[in-house]
């Protein structure tokens, strides 16, 4: 098989662009737990607020932050699934 | 702690500080499932048995289990009793504290998925150190990746027995040492001949049970509120004020809950046993999805143990509950034979011990491989052991590894080990995860700088542990602790960071930056790419 120059079919391209969504999505995720974190350590009044009888501001952020991490998994594989593997089929078949 | 007890709730059930309990007596129906559980996984380790006669089968199962069943077994991998039952316990005694426990523990996930998963499943065979020693020199960094991974490995598996044999005793009532030699024989006899195959199918048994036993019992109680958690949440604050409802004392120092944040989300994505199921499927595609699933399901999970909880709250009631246990785990079991009877408690109670046997086979598993793959094949041996070697030392290291942790368990009987799992993820989130982002993703990354950030991220965290308030204080009753943090990743993850890429800086190999454009290749293209 003919060497392939570093990049030349495409390769940095797929390479950047997987970074770049691995790297907002990871730094969302953070924002998102450590903001819950830092709410607890800095404003529990604010996390004490009913929303509904039962229902304090705190419980219903910290279920957020579980069913939100989900939904970033799932919007990582819907990029995943449709735009990098779209590429690397492209750079495997050109390859 | 409970203001009084509001009467008129709706609910027939007073608070009590003592409470009849069938725990801790000879349960019929729990060691009926019991029984049917370690029958049906052995069933199932002759099964995988016959079907483990290679390294790859035995490491990896082959490479053929599907994202599906890999989401079910990474779940069962990762929800350990502790969580089930320590969760669930923290919350029926503290209310919304418990919650901060389980958001930690599922925030790893995504970053599992969004940095590791998929380049571990392509540049890799069998262990993280494939990864981290891809383009670097094979026997340092297999030799330091061995020290983070068994550390690791070591202090979750003596938190998990010394937490089985505690439970069991007091569930079942058999005596604490039986229970470690149970566990351990059952956890040797899954791996030395079932190999991951048998490890993989367990975690999905238990997983089911686990989830379904967990849903049954959540569902049991919202029955009560009209499948209202907002409805149950009030009650509890009817009952034992409105402060269960909020932020408690468990976060004091914001620094102490950020440390011990940071080693719960990036510990994740560096314990060897998780790690090593994505190479259980066939390609980075189904690694993925397999975490897609995983996530899930965990999710779901802590969202129940949060409805469980605060049911035991309701129905069992804190002081009864720290009654019969008073660490509060015997939430969940208490909360189940108040609404299902003695026979459900049984349920229950075989679910904990399925659990504990599940998560001590993935983790037996993945030590094993580091002693052999990682040490003995690619250190010792120079690549040059033939399969069949191969296999015969994993299989060695299966049964030293067994004995080990149960020497370990019945070593540490009665010690205060809690804080041992909190230590493992700060290691894995300080030693492991640093050394696999810096070689995937920088072509920087040298051999010296890998050693050095695995050894010093390992050594560190030991050392700032045993400095730390949770040793100094806690365990050895000193009146202060030289370094404040409880959770040392917020100094050691950095640190290893930092080491890594200094010491990386400072020698520079060609030869190994080279290597990052083939391993760059690899790892978004899979095998099919190699030039």
């Amino acid at each position: 098989m003919p060497k392939i120059e570093d990049g030349q079919d495409g390769l940095h391209a797929l390479a950047a662009a997987q970074r770049r969504v691995a790297a907002t999505l990871t730094a969302a995720m953070i924002a998102l737990y450590f903001g819950f974190i830092l709410l607890i350590a800095y404003n529990k009044e604010f996390l004490a607020r009913l929303v509904v009888p039962g229902l304090s501001l705190g419980i219903l952020l910290g279920a957020l932050v579980i069913v939100c991490s989900w939904l970033l998994t799932w919007v990582y594989v819907r990029w995943a699934n449709t735009h990098y593997d779209a590429g690397r089929d492209r750079i495997r078949g050109g390859a | 702690m409970p203001v009084g007890t509001a009467s008129g709730a709706g609910h027939s059930v007073e608070p009590v500080t003592q409470v009849a309990t069938r725990i801790g007596e000879p349960n019929a129906v729990a060691m009926g499932f019991f029984f049917l559980f370690i029958v049906t996984t052995l069933g199932i380790t002759w099964w995988a048995a016959r079907r483990t006669r290679t390294t790859e089968q035995f490491y990896a199962a082959g490479r053929v289990i599907s994202p599906g069943q890999n989401g079910f077994a990474l779940a069962g991998d990762y929800m350990s009793a502790a969580s089930f039952l320590g969760i669930a316990g923290l919350v029926s005694t503290t209310g919304f504290d418990g919650l901060i426990y389980s958001t930690g523990w599922l925030v790893g996930w995504p970053v599992v998925l969004f940095l590791i998963a998929e380049p571990l499943r392509n540049l890799g065979r069998y262990t993280f150190a494939d990864v981290v020693a891809a383009r670097l020199r094979q026997a340092p960094v297999r030799i330091a990746a061995a020290v983070g991974t068994l550390a690791t490995v070591t202090l979750y598996l003596i938190a998990q027995m010394v937490g089985a044999g505690g439970l069991i005793k007091l569930m079942f009532g058999i005596p604490y040492e039986s229970a470690i030699v149970i566990v351990g024989a059952a956890m040797i006899a899954y791996v030395l001949f079932g190999g991951m195959i048998a490890t993989t199918w367990v975690q999905i048994v238990k997983a089911f049970l686990l989830l379904g036993g967990a849903a049954v019992l959540a569902t049991l109680v919202l029955l009560r509120f009209d499948m209202n958690p907002a409805a149950l949440f009030a009650a509890a604050a009817e009952r034992y004020g409105s402060g269960v409802l909020s932020p408690g004392r468990l976060v004091q120092k914001p620094l102490d809950a950020i440390s011990l944040g940071l080693a719960l989300m990036f510990g994740t994505a560096g314990l060897p046993h998780i790690l090593m199921r994505f190479y259980t499927v066939p390609d980075a595609r189904a690694a993925r999805t397999s975490v897609f699933y995983a996530t899930g399901l965990i999710g779901a999970f802590y969202l129940m143990t949060f409805i469980l909880g605060f049911g035991a709250m309701v129905f069992v009631g804190p002081d009864a509950i720290k009654g019969v246990e008073p660490g509060g785990n015997m939430a969940a079991p208490l909360l189940a034979e108040h609404l299902g009877g003695t026979a459900f408690l049984g349920f229950i109670a075989a679910v904990a011990f399925a659990t504990i046997l599940a998560v001590v086979a993935g983790l037996t598993l993945s030590g094993a491989a580091a002693l052999s793959h990682d040490l003995w094949v690619h250190v010792v041996r120079k690549d040059l052991a033939s399969p069949a070697e191969q296999l015969r030392v994993a299989r060695i290291a299966t049964v030293g590894l067994g004995i080990v942790g149960v020497l370990l368990g019945i070593t540490f009987k009665g010690q205060n080990v809690a804080f041992m799992v909190g230590l493992a993820f700060a290691i894995a989130a300080s030693a492991n995860f640093p050394a696999l982002v810096l070689s995937i993703f920088w072509r920087g990354y040298t051999t010296a700088g890998a050693v050095t950030s695995m050894l010093l991220g390992t050594v560190t965290t030991l050392l700032l542990i045993y400095l730390s308030p949770t040793v100094q204080i806690d365990i050895l009753k000193h009146e202060a602790a030289w370094f404040p943090l409880k959770n040392p990743a917020l100094v050691t993850m950095p640190l290893s960071f930092l080491a890594g890429i200094v010491v990386s800086l400072c020698t520079a190999r060609h030869e190994e930056s080279a290597g990052f454009a083939s391993q760059q290749r690899r790892m978004h293209l899979g095998a099919a790419g190699e030039p």
